[in-house]
């Protein structure tokens, strides 16, 4: 199983309560996911920082040992790092030094991500999801079926700046698809299959092609189930496989784009009553951006 | 009529005062509000009432139904009257995968589209879609009619046994030992029943419909067939 949520505002009045609405988005997909859960926002940024989100134990003095001008926000297991662009290297270098049980989950300019072990209720709460702001964020809520819970297991993941996806279903050709991917220069750093369909759009996308372009390439290379909720610096998309094997349903209004596994993540919204609500056609990309 | 709102009914309690109705009963006309996309909502009815769900339903809404008349003021999540036996089950919004699955009678009308697999299994229900089917609908299908005025999705009716298809707009394409079939008086007699049933008007000719069937051909293992399966 596993839920799925994603949320994209269209009016910038909703922002700071985007957290709030994904909050609740997560908690109602409890039910097909009580294992673990994670989500990324997409939040403040500034052009010339850099925010690197990293997971681990002790993380309180880690900024102040760091220098490189780096600030920190902490929230339990998890620490934002901003810092300068032009020091992501030498802090990337800093930490795999100093502290190499640290792990890095995500880094951009406005992306962070958090993800834990625990019911999606407990984890949006430990995290403080309902108080972030945004313009657009995912979540999703694990059912482990194949590999152990772990916090490497839960989603999203992320492979390139300012991106991450979320999925549900498996993929079965995702070993093939890291061997052709990490001699590019796709890193990975876990086994999971749904880090390889990360690290793919990843690499199409540093090709050039757009979201949407790099989802429809998946339609020809990407075998198995799944339905995607991928985002971007400003973009956010859906992409389920050619038999729609696993659920998903959207709804629209002026004000948002909405994504849920079942209508019932959705009925908390503003103004869902009047919302255009349908459900995605299997093996069409539908993707929205922000200019 | 009888209003229960799911705001402070659990859908357990609701179910449940339903399933304790009789063809006696003079409790006959209810409405539901604040569905609010929750599963399984007036599954099991057995007694001749009638149901408004005012608003969205998620999975399994009206399924196993008998006798009862349903009308659901929203969209239906998957499998809407799976598993049917009588009565009828009127969607007036879209309808997600598997809507009709294995419905042994009754009348599914969806107004709006349906989704993958629509009617798989279909076991006698007769299904009026006004919109859309999606891919792989009428799989296995045993018996009963499927109407759709728009479209069909890719490989329908693949494997079907007995069921009539009955569709006015394109079909992407036909599945295994689907074919299509002339239209003879009896169709048109049994489509313009099927079409009235679902409040379809006169201004919908039975003359703009094309029939599909099976062509009898994978009813019994043949190891010519083999790749066919």
């Amino acid at each position: 199983m596993c839920g799925i949520v994603g949320l994209f505002l269209k009016d910038r009045s909703l922002e700071p309560q985007l957290g709030a609405m994904l909050a609740r988005m997560l908690e109602v997909m409890s039910d097909r996911g009580p294992d673990s859960a994670g989500f990324a926002v997409y939040g403040d940024g500034a052009a010339d920082h850099i925010k690197l989100t990293v997971r681990g134990a002790d993380l309180a003095g880690v900024v102040a040992a760091m220098g490189l001008g780096a600030t920190g926000v902490l929230r339990d297991s998890h620490l934002v790092i901003s810092l300068p662009i032009a020091q992501e290297s030498a802090a990337r270098a800093w930490l795999a030094l100093n502290r190499p049980d640290i792990v890095v989950i995500g880094a951009g300019q406005r992306i962070e991500l958090y993800k834990e072990v625990g019911l999606p209720a407990d984890v949006a709460t430990r995290f403080g999801l309902s108080g972030m702001s945004g313009s657009h964020g995912i979540g999703h809520t694990r059912m482990a079926t194949e590999s152990a819970v772990t916090t490497d297991g839960a989603h999203p993941f992320s492979t390139g700046a300012d991106q991450c996806l979320v999925h549900n279903g498996s993929l079965s050709n995702h070993r093939s698809l890291r061997r052709m991917l990490e001699p590019k220069g796709i890193e990975f750093v876990t086994d999971n299959d749904s880090e390889v369909a990360a690290g793919y759009l990843t690499w199409r996308m540093r090709e050039g092609a757009s979201l949407a372009g790099a989802l429809e390439a998946g339609l020809d290379d990407l075998d198995g189930f799944f339905t995607f909720v991928v985002g971007t610096e400003n973009g956010f998309a859906v992409l389920r496989d050619p038999i729609a094997c696993k659920p998903a349903v959207m709804a629209e209004t002026d004000r948002y784009v909405a994504f849920g596994s079942e209508y019932r993540a959705l009925v908390g919204l503003p103004g869902i009553a009047h919302a255009r609500v349908f459900e995605p056609e299997p093996a069409r990309v539908y993707a929205w951006e922000r200019h | 009529m009888i209003c229960v709102d799911l705001a402070t009914t659990t859908k357990r309690d609701l179910n449940q005062s339903l399933h304790v109705l009789t063809a006696e009963t003079n409790e006959t006309h209810w409405q539901v509000l604040n569905p609010q996309g929750q599963h399984a909502l007036v599954a099991g009815l057995d007694a001749p009432i009638t149901i408004e769900i005012m608003g969205h339903a998620g999975y399994y809404c009206a399924g196993m139904n008998q006798q009862a008349a349903v009308t659901v003021h929203g969209n239906v999540g998957v499998g809407v009257a799976e598993n049917m036996m009588s009565g009828r089950v009127h969607v007036k919004g879209d309808a997600s995968q598997s809507a009709g699955a294995t419905a042994h009678g009754g009348l599914l009308v969806i107004d709006g589209d349906a989704s993958a697999r629509c009617g798989i299994s279909m076991k006698g229900v007769d299904i009026v879609v006004k919109g859309s089917i999606g891919p792989m609908s009428a799989f296995m299908a045993q018996a009963g009619n499927l109407v759709v005025l728009g479209d069909a999705g890719e490989a329908l009716g693949d494997s079907i046994y007995e069921t009539r298809i009955f569709v006015r707009g394109q079909v992407k394409s036909l599945g295994a030992d689907c074919i299509e079939k002339e239209m003879r008086p009896e169709h048109h007699v049994t489509l313009r029943r099927l079409l009235d049933a679902a409040g379809v008007g006169e201004d919908v000719s039975v003359d703009s419909f094309r029939r599909y069937g099976s062509a009898r051909q994978l009813y019994n293992f043949h190891v010519d067939n083999a790749a066919a399966y």
